[in-house]
């Protein structure tokens, strides 16, 4: 191969059309491939995984929840270029969420609003200050850099509800991706989080609930995403949060980048590994049900949305925080959930809520 | 040698927020070619302006920064040993916070 002359300057040639300049080297599979060909098998493997796994049915209103960023925007390209070649017959929309987050959030909200045009999604966005009457720039004034990606979590898990529930869309469809799915089965482990450790990694959530979400990016590697977003020159933003320090997360996803070095297939090892874990069956679950105030799903007596907010607007910012359990906590009325109970501090940034 | 660097995803905003930079490298001396191992050095010394452990970790980029020479994954080019020509592009793309 390497005396061949007819070749192109340099470099090696595609392993799938034998003819083009290989571009890149695929993590999952280590072939060497052509830009087009990696266009074809990218797209063509998260059909596959939409087929499989059935996410959607013909007819159906589906949310792209938008954050402006590469995941998402690939997300919204791939999924409106798949939703025509192979008639899925979806009715595609863009969700935003607005938090609030001046030099941060309002910039990345320029380029969903530039998708919305190149890719002729409708958008809607959603935002913290008409949800729960607070931004995010004025919920850091009062609580400071500390827990403030608790807030921001908890509030944007809703937001996307909220926000799909007033596009009355059957689903909702985020861009987590392979590496974000193993840093999440990473950190579940970590902090012993069983109730999210048996959820994190089902392409499909809450099917129970009024509006599932599903991953269709479950198996599909960052550094494809971002390949592709750069090799089509696709329009995203990518500029951190300014109030993201995210110490924990940012460890377990240095940790998961080192082993991708050293052997790609880590990271879709790690997703079996979370797949195939039994629970036992004498481990308490926490018990799903309804917030008293605002009806949402919660396995407390108040969502934490709520004891959060209740927190801000009494001037007690540290309510739910940590835990000690303030309005959830009255005496005899959550014996029975005290031993499950989800610690607040178990979701440390909202950029990856599952 | 010139050479057409650029920075991504957050990566920018260690050299100043400037995205593209054109610059001049020469070889190390002694040698002949210049190599992504010397130019990752010499990006160091001269365009990095803060948290260098943010786009190196020893001799080479952190892992989870994309390297792309020609618009070629460098993994498929040797890497730290991919030798340089006169008017390459090199785009270091950090693929470390959200999306």
């Amino acid at each position: 191969m390497e005396g061949e002359t007819a070749k192109p300057a340099k470099g090696r040639v595609c392993t799938i059309c034998n003819q083009r300049r290989a571009a890149l080297k695929r993590p999952k599979t280590l072939e060497q491939i052509c830009r087009e060909c990696f266009y074809a098998v990218f797209e063509q493997e998260i059909h596959g995984v939409i087929v499989e796994n059935q996410l959607f049915k013909p007819g159906e209103r589906v949310a792209i929840g938008a954050s402006g960023g590469k995941d998402s925007t690939v997300l919204a390209y791939v999924l409106s270029e798949l939703n025509r070649r192979h008639n899925y017959g979806l009715d595609l929309f863009l969700l935003s969420v607005d938090e609030g987050i001046t030099g941060y959030r309002d910039d990345s909200l320029e380029t969903v609003k530039r998708n919305e045009i190149q890719y002729g999604l409708p958008l809607k966005v959603v935002s913290y200050k008409e949800l729960y009457g607070w931004t995010m720039d004025e919920i850091v004034k009062l609580i400071g850099l500390k827990n403030n990606c608790t807030f921001c979590g908890v509030f944007r898990r809703q937001a996307l509800d909220r926000g799909a529930a007033l596009l009355k869309v059957d689903k909702l469809v985020t861009g987590h991706n392979a590496d974000d799915i193993a840093e999440t089965v990473l950190l579940n482990i970590l902090r012993g989080d069983i109730a999210r450790l048996s959820r994190c990694t089902s392409i499909t959530t809450g099917e129970d609930g009024p509006i599932p979400r599903c991953k269709p990016f479950k198996y599909t590697y960052e550094k494809e995403i971002f390949t592709y977003a750069y090799f089509k020159r696709l329009d995203y933003f990518s500029t951190e949060c300014i109030y993201s320090p995210n110490a924990y997360r940012g460890f377990a996803r240095e940790f998961i980048k080192d082993l991708e070095r050293i052997r790609p297939r880590a990271i879709l090892d790690i997703i079996k590994s979370g797949e195939d874990f039994r629970i036992s069956t004498s481990t308490k679950m926490p018990e799903q049900g309804n917030c008293e105030r605002c009806g949402y799903i919660s396995s407390q007596k108040w969502c934490k949305a709520c004891v959060l907010l209740e927190g801000l607007n009494r001037g007690l910012p540290k309510l739910g925080i940590g835990r000690s359990r303030g309005v959830n906590n009255e005496p005899g009325k959550n014996t029975k959930q005290a031993k499950g109970v989800e610690s607040i501090q178990s979701k440390q940034c909202g950029n990856l809520d599952f | 040698m010139k050479l057409t660097l650029e920075f991504g995803g957050g990566l920018e905003l260690l050299c100043d927020s400037v995205k593209i930079h054109h610059v001049s490298v020469e070889p190390q001396d002694g040698e002949q070619k210049l190599t992504m191992k010397h130019l990752l050095s010499w990006v160091r010394t001269n365009l990095i302006k803060e948290r260098p452990e943010m786009f190196m970790k020893g001799d080479s980029v952190r892992p989870g920064v994309l390297v792309l020479v020609n618009d070629c994954d460098w993994e498929l080019s040797g890497q730290l040993d991919t030798s340089l020509e006169d008017k390459d592009v090199v785009v270091f793309i950090s693929t470390l916070h959200g999306g």
